[in-house]
This record gives structure tokens, C-alpha cells and sequence, in this order.
């Protein structure tokens, strides 16, 4: 990814910072710009999301790109925010550990490096709450 | 609007075909499909090739311009050449714009291709390469595989309706048996329930035997209007249906995980527009990417209730002799899964059966229906071909 590809979504990445169109009153993470439902009707406005949820559906990755393969096993959700929208991140979390349901809240963790000298990139993970 | 028939087909053998390069394999199937068509290069309108990323495996673009090139129409005869993507769906779309050109009036002998050539890079660029189906920004950073993405969605079917890791391993089981009775298949070995639970996991719950391949290969066919078939071919096969469908680019923002609405809409869709019921249709290959991704498919499309699907595959419904055959060509989990070619495969697959010469596979088939799913869904194309 380049720099400037990583560093645009920092807010969003770093702080959970989506969008919420005021008309319909829809929150949007990962941030929409135009509203689905409203669309040219909508207002979009910045959202600072709780960063609280719960799982949904994980799985536990074994295999991935090479990005990730030092990470491996990592355990993988959609993560469905108290506003709402659902996510994919990943769990801090033993394997063995990880259900249904669970109650989960953000922290900000390293996700990936790329390459030996390339930028690392940072982001939300979620743990046990 | 005029009728539309498939008038020739031709595919490679698929597997790690190391010998073989891109333009190798995508000559060799328009070749075959040119002949079994009885025409002549010249006589092409139009060419549409479904290529998923010849820019990361290979490291080339400009794929239309490419194949007319390397199929001898470019510098002869200047034919339009368009490449047509949709990830894993660009095959089955690449074959609907051939349709929708034919169907148009616009042109009247047009061939649509597929071809991917992917075991020029290593696993992990090819892991990470494919993840480009699904949200890059939003699944992808988070460290989302693709074997991932469904493994997600099987663990929220498994919650739901109770499906067993054994129901699940038939899948693989049945479509390995039907990859061992077609000569064009990557593997051409049965396995066991056991194989399937030994082999090593690769996203919980999915396992090695649960995913389709990295598979080197390429399919043509041609169409034609209806009225002119009998010109080319004693048995062309009518296109009763072409459907698309798009949802969400993400998983997370489905509004059910272990549903593919695009498949529900575009099989509605396709069943609609060719006036046919469910009972009404032989046999179907269905996008099995993953195992879970045919039970959906098989549910998705009205065959069964939500749930069922893990039953009816358990009790031999979808298998060769069933009452609804599903991927008699082995589908992508044993025919190999060539990205871009793999909607075309599947045309092939049903044009074969319809004219009665699936050798060992065969089953009586007047109505076929073809699903191809580009990554987790976002794009759906069903096509529905029946005898003329």
C-alpha cells in the first residue's frame, strides 16, 4: 500500500471515525460519503463511533498473504459496532477463545508491515470486553 | 430482441500448467471452440475475454488487445476485443455481454472466452491477489483471506441450521467423484469424508479439501443468433436466460452473512425471464469456491429451504443420478478454478451435457443452469441453456 494510500484512512483506522447521514439517521463504518438509502437527499456527517460490539462470525486464519503470515493463527470476525455497522478485523485473542455473540470493545494494535522496510500499519483490533 | 445460441465450445485441460502461457492457453481454447463451431477466424464479429488479474499474476493488461493479437484477428481483421472483469464472476459476464451483443442485433458471431493463468506467482501473492474480489481497504487490511471471508460465513451457517463438518466434506467428496469422470479436471482422484477432515485447516472451519484451487486454464465458446445456428452446428443450445446481479463489495455489510441475495435476485431473475420453474431445470453448476459457497448457492437459488442443503447433498439429491445433479463437471473444487475462465467452463460444462457428450459424467439434460459469483457475492451472472 502506498503512503499516502495508508495515511488518508489513518482517522478512520486509528480512532473509528465513520460517517452518519443526518437524514435517515444511518450510521456508516466502514465510512460512506453518500447515503445508500438517501443518496443525493442525504447529509453526511463525521462519526466518532463508541468502538464497542459484538462478534458476529469469526473465523481463525492458518494460511494468509504473506503480509500476514507472521500473524498466523489469527483469529478474523465481523464485528458488529453498538451503532449498528459491521467491520472486519481481527480478535486479540486465543483461537480456542472466540464465540458467537461475545461482547468485544477496540484497542489499537499493529495489523501489518509491509516488507521488511515499508511503512507498518497500524489499526483497530478488538478484544474481549 | 433476438434468440441467441451457443454454437461451439472449447476448453484446456485445467491444472498447474507449467508449460503452458497465458496466450498458449487462451489460443488453444478458442481454437477448439472455432473448430467444434466449424468457423473460421475470419468470420468472428467480436471477441470477449473474462480475465480476473493477468495484471498481477502476470503482470499484463490490455488483455482484449492481446488475445485478438495472438488468435491472428488484430493485424488481419481489426475485430473489437473487450476484457470483461468481475473477479471470479468475469467468465459468466464476459459470456453475457457476447449474449447481450448477438441478442442486441449488433453483431452476430461473437466469442466469449475466460482465461487465467495464476501459478506464476507464489502462494502468497496469489492468496493476496484474489483478496482483491472482496474490499481491499476494508477486509483485506484487516488481514481477510478469501478462504477467510467464507469461512465466516460457514461459521454463521453452522451456528444457524446446524450443518455438520461431515455435510460439508460431501460436498467436496461428490464433486471430486464427478472431477474423476471429466477428462479436463485438475484432479482426477475420488476422496473420502476422511480426506477431507485430515487435511489441514486453512480458516476454521475450512480445510484444504473445502477450497477449490490455484488452477492455470481457458474456455471459449461461440454464440450466434438462433435463426443462423443450424448454419454451424447439427445441435445448438439456446440461451434461455441471462441474469445479473449485484450486492455489497464487503461481507460485513450483507444484510445476511450466509445468503448471497445476488444469487437469490439473479436466479429469480434468470428463472423469470426464461419463464421456467425450478423443477424444470436437469442440472446446475453452481460457483463452489468453497464447499459452504454451494450449499448457499444451492439454497440461494430456490432449490431448498435455507438450511437444507447440507441434507439434500448428504442424501445423494445433487450427486450424478440424483434427482438435481450439481457440478457434474466437479465444479471448481475438483475441475480447478481458473479464475477468469471458470463462468465459461461452466457454459461448457452444460453445452456438453445438453448435446450428450459428457462420457462418464452424463446425465439426461434438456435445461442447464450456470451460477458464477464474483468474490464473496458482489456480483452474481446466472445463465439458464436449454436444447433446441
Amino acid at each position: 500500500m502506498s503512503v499516502a494510500g495508508f495515511w488518508r484512512k489513518i482517522p478512520q483506522r486509528y480512532n473509528l471515525v465513520g460517517t452518519r447521514c443526518e437524514r435517515c439517521g444511518q450510521f456508516f463504518f466502514p465510512p460512506r460519503t453518500f447515503c445508500p438509502h438517501c443518496r443525493r437527499e442525504g447529509t453526511i456527517v463525521e462519526h466518532h463511533f463508541k468502538g464497542t460490539g459484538k462478534v458476529i462470525s469469526y473465523t481463525v486464519i492458518r494460511s494468509a498473504s504473506d503480509q500476514f503470515e507472521f500473524t498466523t493463527p489469527y483469529v478474523l470476525a465481523i464485528v458488529e459496532l453498538d451503532e449498528g455497522p459491521r467491520m472486519t478485523a481481527q480478535i486479540a485473542i486465543p483461537p480456542d477463545d472466540i464465540k458467537i455473540g461475545m461482547p468485544v470493545k477496540r484497542v489499537f494494535r499493529r495489523i501489518a508491515t509491509d516488507g521488511e522496510s515499508g511503512i507498518i500499519h497500524y489499526g483497530t483490533k478488538f478484544v474481549a470486553r | 430482441m433476438r434468440d441467441v445460441a451457443v454454437i461451439g465450445v472449447g476448453c484446456t485441460t485445467f491444472g498447474e500448467k507449467w508449460g503452458a502461457s497465458f496466450r498458449d492457453l487462451f489460443v488453444e481454447a478458442g481454437a477448439l471452440a472455432l473448430d467444434d463451431a466449424g468457423l473460421a477466424g475470419e468470420q468472428i464479429d467480436a471477441l470477449y475475454v473474462g480475465n480476473m488479474s493477468a495484471g498481477r499474476f502476470i503482470g499484463q493488461e490490455h488483455i482484449g488487445a492481446l488475445i485478438a493479437d495472438y488468435a491472428g484477428l488484430a493485424a488481419s481483421h481489426h475485430i473489437p476485443s473487450t476484457r470483461v472483469e468481475a473477479a471470479c464472476a468475469s467468465g459468466g459476464l464476459a459470456f453475457r455481454q457476447a449474449v447481450i451483443d448477438v441478442m442486441s442485433g449488433m453483431e452476430d458471431i461473437v466469442v466469449a472466452a475466460g482465461v487465467e493463468k495464476m501459478t506464476d506467482v507464489g502462494t502468497g501473492t496469489s492468496v493476496d491477489t484474489l483478496t482483491g474480489a472482496a474490499d481491499r481497504e476494508w477486509e483485506g487490511f484487516a488481514g481477510a483471506t478469501f478462504p477467510g471471508l467464507y469461512a465466516m460465513m460457514a461459521t454463521d451457517y453452522i451456528n444457524r441450521y446446524g450443518l455438520t463438518r461431515e455435510q460439508l466434506a460431501q460436498v467436496a467428496v461428490k464433486n471430486h467423484y464427478n472431477g474423476a469422470r471429466n477428462p479436463i479436471a485438475q484432479f482426477q482422484q475420488e476422496i473420502t469424508v476422511e480426506t477431507v477432515m485430515k487435511s489441514s485447516l486453512v480458516a476454521d472451519p475450512l480445510r484444504l479439501f473445502d477450497c477449490s484451487p490455484i488452477t492455470d486454464g481457458a474456455a471459449a465458446v461461440v454464440v450466434a443468433p438462433l435463426e443462423r445456428a443450424r448454419e454451424f452446428t447439427d445441435c445448438p443450445v439456446r440461451v434461455l436466460a441471462s441474469a445479473q446481479a449485484s450486492d455489497t463489495i464487503a461481507l460485513h455489510d450483507r444484510r445476511d452473512i450466509s445468503t448471497l441475495d445476488a444469487t437469490v435476485e439473479a436466479g429469480r431473475r434468470a428463472l423469470g425471464q426464461a419463464r421456467l420453474q425450478h423443477r424444470d431445470i436437469d442440472i446446475v453448476e453452481v460457483h463452489d469456491c468453497f464447499t459452504i459457497a454451494e450449499l448457499c448457492a444451492i439454497e440461494d437459488l430456490g432449490f431448498c429451504a435455507k438450511g437444507e442443503a447440507g441434507r439434500v447433498t448428504e442424501e445423494g439429491i445433487t450427486a450424478i443420478g440424483g434427482r438435481l445433479p450439481v457440478n457434474t463437471s466437479g465444479g471448481l473444487k475438483a475441475c480447478g478454478h481458473p479464475v477468469g475462465a471458470t463462468g465459461i467452463k461452466q457454459i461448457y460444462e452444460i453445452v456438453q451435457q445438453i448435446r450428450g457428450e459428457a462420457g462418464k459424467r452424463q446425465v439426461d439434460t434438456k435445461i442447464g443452469m450456470a451460477h458464477n459469483v464474483g468474490g464473496t457475492g458482489a456480483t452474481v451472472v446466472v445463465h439458464i441453456l436449454g436444447a433446441y
